[in-house]
């Protein structure tokens, strides 16, 4: 949409008192998608809360103590950081036009991404061999839920970056296209930022 | 229409701008506290390093910690007059955060107590 | 194949469903073969089902919410008669699994497809055009969330003839809407329907929120904004911070009955008072998403009809703020007799009579609006004595309510129930029925008739109390809400006055149809030609009736409060602006494609037919990744043709 074409705003019209006129398409685009991040926290603040008050009714079955590997939190909360910096070192080769910085960014985005997936789905898997799966009890029903969530959200990040890459590569480094990437740039950082009141919250606190 | 745009444009989350720090050395730095407060998260939680009764506050506080990392090294949200918007939008999205966690455990806590709601 | 659905799902014994929906089923074949008879399918398609122009999408909200208010209201009339009559030895004519599915029904489809749909249909249509811009800032994401809101009202209507219902009230509470207590469909209905007519709604909170902080017309700064669009701001700030919630906890419960998970049960470790608690923490917001644009509506229909502006314009942006923010701390008054302690009851009690403040200082400002201003009498500023009236008086047995003794008698009275229709009607149908009122000559181009719709308010006021005021009685007498059967016969000319009442809203309803029938023969006589028939302050009547697509061919340069006010007591500029050509995005099918796979989901999921559901998702997977992939979504209406539409407008009439 074309905004009006405006040949002077004084300044203390524009900054911050929002007087300059309908904002360019990438603020709005991002705005946009920032407030939409901030809905998705709210929904995972009712699943936290969820588990904060469910984390004790473990029905007889296992406690967070007796299941969780550290270990293998720690390795993937480092897969999925390291994950984020490669996407904001995507960003940046991607704001300087150069595609094979760009490239390489999005391997290992994407690597370290589905590494984490990995981890967390053998992860769940184990569980629910055992017969630890979310039927089990209410803490259960409220671990798997929460933090498979965040799964749910990675995996969409993922299958939803290929498609960015697609794009790229299909018609390189377009406004809209830019525009796009932005917003996944923003989705995957907010996902490290969920990630790390799922550590602290139901790893950490839960293990003790 | 460039200079007019930069002078009319908000800053928004994550948007790399010129003259903004956006670069490598940000996000590495951004990267290296991270990783530096997550190793500290998981030694606090599994060591005596902290008074134990004290563990879950230090834990929270290391997250909050790390969670500002992520959103001034990564999102670059920043505090000039540009950002009043962000800011102020995800000051509410904490608020409400903070409102429906922290009342659901108190509410449910009241409840279950006097309700004599034992864990099962 | 087909999951749990079979022929037995149609009730072929039940005879008031068939009959109802038969009548529905024939009047939908009449319009559609009207349509298609006189070859509308081209122009509708192409002009409102795929528009992405925010004012054919608030008017497709509004004519939603419009039609599903028939159906609620029908559900109402068929309670209020079954509480009439059914009393002491009488049965009635409703079993109580039928009485039980209606006033779930009734309550979900108030709220969710007739409160909700009006008043967004309203902020669809004026924001952009009040704050001087083009369209929202996501216009093809504004007509998903529409058809999305339609196919939940769609999966609701269905669930009459195909299936039943929840019994389990509009809120659904665990354990009785769990699996091992409603173990049939009714349930999965309510929640699917809500959970994808959610998405549509969340969706729109984004988009508006946005548009209001990041698209508005030149030196249109925050202080400036008129303050429906204050208030629309701080309704979609809500949605975007409550339906979250909904949408979490409706998962867990979905998560319950579906994958046999144990959040809410009754066994395994669940605890249901945490659904309750979820539940309101929506539920509170969601009524102050409802009220917030219907106190804006109020506030430019003071200052329009009054011919003044409105009195402490930033007291009012505070107080809508306060209250915003404010309507997130008090949720835990709908369930203070759920065994909370003192402490935790005493706070939110305080919390709840504190919200009064700011609305009282709004209805303040109302007052010492109109006060020694020169009063036009027209059906929206009636509506708005109205709502002032009714709305105290609500909001002070609100107040009432909030003390938790005294809540603990009437908690789930009819006492309640009176207490949050009169809020609700009051407030929010008041408002929504003075802002279509007040806009449809912006919207269509004539006014509606005035004697017919003041006709509707006097019906709607006088059958609202005689509907509401018995059952306060009654609330204090000890009758609780929900009853099939009453048993204290003394109850019963209080009934009967109540059912008087429902019979007079319904004469009111009737009014309404009349009097868009009768608008619309006598359109000519009424005609707005200079697009401000009613000499109003704010920018959307600075368009013609109806407003061209592209709303502002320049966008408007603001420098106060009530800029339109302020451009006709300067005078307009005598010299024509040059216009230039303007971008507008192009329609989409999009909105209607995904609603369309949404629905089959819906149902295949109501119905456990899983292949179906993952077609449906792999459909609407499909195509989002195909639009996403398209280009040129945008056409380009060339200088030249603005500059004739605009001559054409000015010539008719509009001061140059």
């Amino acid at each position: 949409m074309t905004i009006a074409t405006v040949d002077f705003v004084p300044t203390e019209l524009a900054r911050g008192r929002g007087g300059g006129g309908p904002a360019p398409t990438r603020t709005v685009v991002a705005y946009g998608f920032w407030i939409f991040l901030l809905s998705d926290f709210v929904l995972f603040s009712g699943l936290f809360a969820a588990y904060a008050v469910l984390s004790d009714n473990t029905a007889g079955g296992p406690t967070g103590a007796e299941l969780f590997n550290l270990r293998s939190v720690f390795i993937e909360t480092m897969c999925l950081l390291f994950s984020s910096y490669a996407c904001g070192l995507g960003a940046l080769s991607a704001e300087r036009r150069r595609l094979g910085h760009f490239y390489i960014s999005a391997v290992f985005t994407f690597g370290l991404g589905a590494a984490f997936l990995c981890i967390e789905i053998s992860e769940f898997a184990g569980m629910v061999s055992k017969g630890d799966g979310p039927s089990r009890s209410a803490f259960l029903s409220a671990f798997f839920t929460l933090v498979g969530t965040h799964g749910a959200h990675v995996t969409a990040g993922l299958i939803w970056f290929i498609y960015m890459v697609a794009q790229v590569a299909a018609k390189g480094f377009r406004p809209h296209v830019l525009r796009r990437h932005l917003c996944f740039s923003l989705f995957w950082h907010a996902l490290d930022i969920v990630w790390v009141g799922v550590f602290t919250l139901v790893y950490l606190m839960g293990a003790r | 229409m460039q200079s007019v745009d930069r002078l009319l444009d908000d800053r928004t989350p994550g948007v790399e701008h010129e003259e903004s720090t956006a670069n490598v050395l940000s996000y590495t730095t951004g990267l290296g506290l991270a990783v530096l407060l997550t190793v500290a998260s998981f030694v606090v939680a599994q060591t005596n390093l902290l008074w134990p009764p004290g563990i879950p506050v230090g834990l929270i506080v290391l997250a909050f910690a790390q969670i500002g990392v992520h959103l001034v090294f990564f999102l670059h949200l920043g505090s000039g007059p540009d950002h009043t918007n962000n800011i102020l939008a995800l000051a509410f999205g904490v608020l409400i955060v903070f409102l429906v966690i922290v009342g659901s455990i108190w509410i449910i806590a009241n409840l279950n107590w006097n309700m004599m709601e034992m864990p099962h | 194949m087909l999951g749990r659905l079979s022929w037995a799902a149609i009730p072929l014994d039940q005879p008031l469903p068939l009959y109802a929906m038969g009548v529905v089923g024939i009047v939908i074949l009449v319009v559609l073969g009207i349509v298609t008879v006189k070859g509308w399918w081209p122009y509708l398609w192409r002009e409102w089902i795929t528009s992405v122009d925010h004012k054919r999408i608030g008017v497709m909200y509004v004519i939603l919410g419009l039609v599903m208010l028939l159906r609620g209201y029908s559900d109402a009339i068929m309670m209020r008669t079954q509480q009439a009559i059914a009393v002491g030895d009488a049965q009635g004519y409703l079993p109580p699994d039928h009485y039980d599915q209606i006033f779930s029904a009734h309550g979900t489809i108030m709220i969710f497809f007739v409160a909700m749909p009006l008043v967004i249909g309203l902020m669809n249509f004026v924001v952009p055009l009040q704050l001087g811009v083009r369209d929202v800032a996501f216009p093809t994401l504004n007509s998903v969330s529409f058809w999305l809101t339609a196919t939940g009202s769609l999966l609701i209507n269905v669930s009459l003839v195909i299936g039943s219902f929840s019994r389990a009230s509009w809120w659904g509470y665990p354990p009785l809407s769990e699996l091992a207590f409603s173990p049939d469909e009714g349930v999965d209905y309510y929640l699917w329907s809500l959970q994808i007519s959610g998405i549509g709604t969340l969706l729109t909170g984004v988009n508006f929120v946005t548009t209001i902080l990041k698209l508005r017309a030149p030196g249109m700064l925050y202080f400036r904004m008129p303050v429906f669009c204050w208030t629309a701001l701080a309704a979609n700030m809500l949605i975007v911070a409550a339906f979250p919630v909904l949408t979490a906890t409706f998962a867990m419960l979905l998560l319950d009955r579906y994958l046999g998970m144990h959040f809410f049960t009754n066994e395994a470790g669940g605890n249901q008072m945490m659904y309750a608690n979820l539940f309101w923490a929506w539920g509170h917001p969601e009524v102050y998403i409802l009220v917030l644009p219907a106190f804006g509506v109020f506030s430019e229909v003071a200052a329009t009809f009054s011919g003044k502006g409105l009195f402490s314009y930033r007291s009012m942006v505070w107080a809508t703020l306060g209250i915003c923010i404010l309507s997130f701390m008090v949720w835990l008054h709908h369930f203070f007799t759920m065994g909370a302690g003192a402490d935790v009851n005493s706070v939110f009690g305080i919390m709840s009579s504190i919200i009064a403040v700011p609305t009282g200082a709004k209805v303040f400002n109302w007052l010492f609006t109109v006060f020694r201003g020169r009063i036009v009498f027209t059906t929206p500023i009636l509506f708005l004595i109205g709502f002032m009236i009714t709305f105290v008086l609500g909001g002070l047995t609100g107040v009432l309510l909030a003390v938790p003794p005294v809540d603990f008698v009437l908690h789930n009275s009819a006492f309640l129930v009176a207490h949050f229709h009169h809020v609700i009607i009051g407030g929010v149908v008041f408002g929504a029925l003075a802002g279509i009122n007040y806009w449809f000559p912006k919207a269509f181009g004539f006014t509606l008739d005035e004697g017919w719709g003041k006709a509707s308010f006097w019906c709607w006021l006088i059958g609202f109390y005689l509907a509401f005021m018995p059952l306060y009685v009654l609330g204090l007498m000890g009758m609780t809400r929900r009853l099939q059967h009453i048993s204290d016969p003394s109850w019963q000319p209080l009934l009967l006055v109540a059912e008087a009442g429902a019979i007079v809203i319904f004469l009111g309803i009737l009014c309404q149809i009349v009097q868009l029938y009768v608008s619309i023969r006598t359109r000519e006589s009424r005609r707005d030609l200079t697009g401000d028939p009613w000499n109003a302050r704010t920018l959307e009547w600075a368009t013609s009736s109806p407003p061209p697509a592209y709303n502002f061919a320049v966008l408007p340069s603001v420098e106060t409060i009530d800029a339109f006010w302020e451009m006709k007591r300067k005078g307009l500029a005598a010299a024509e602006p040059a216009y230039q050509a303007i971008e507008m995005p192009r329609n989409s099918p999009i909105g209607i494609v995904i609603a369309f796979f949404a629905f089959f989901v819906g149902f295949s999921l109501i119905w456990q037919i899983w292949w179906i559901a993952i077609l449906g998702l792999l459909a609407i997977a499909i195509t989002i990744l195909v639009f996403g992939w398209s280009e040129d979504r945008e056409r380009e209406i060339p200088a030249s043709q603005i500059a004739r539409m605009e001559r054409a407008r000015l010539g008719l009439g509009r001061p140059a």
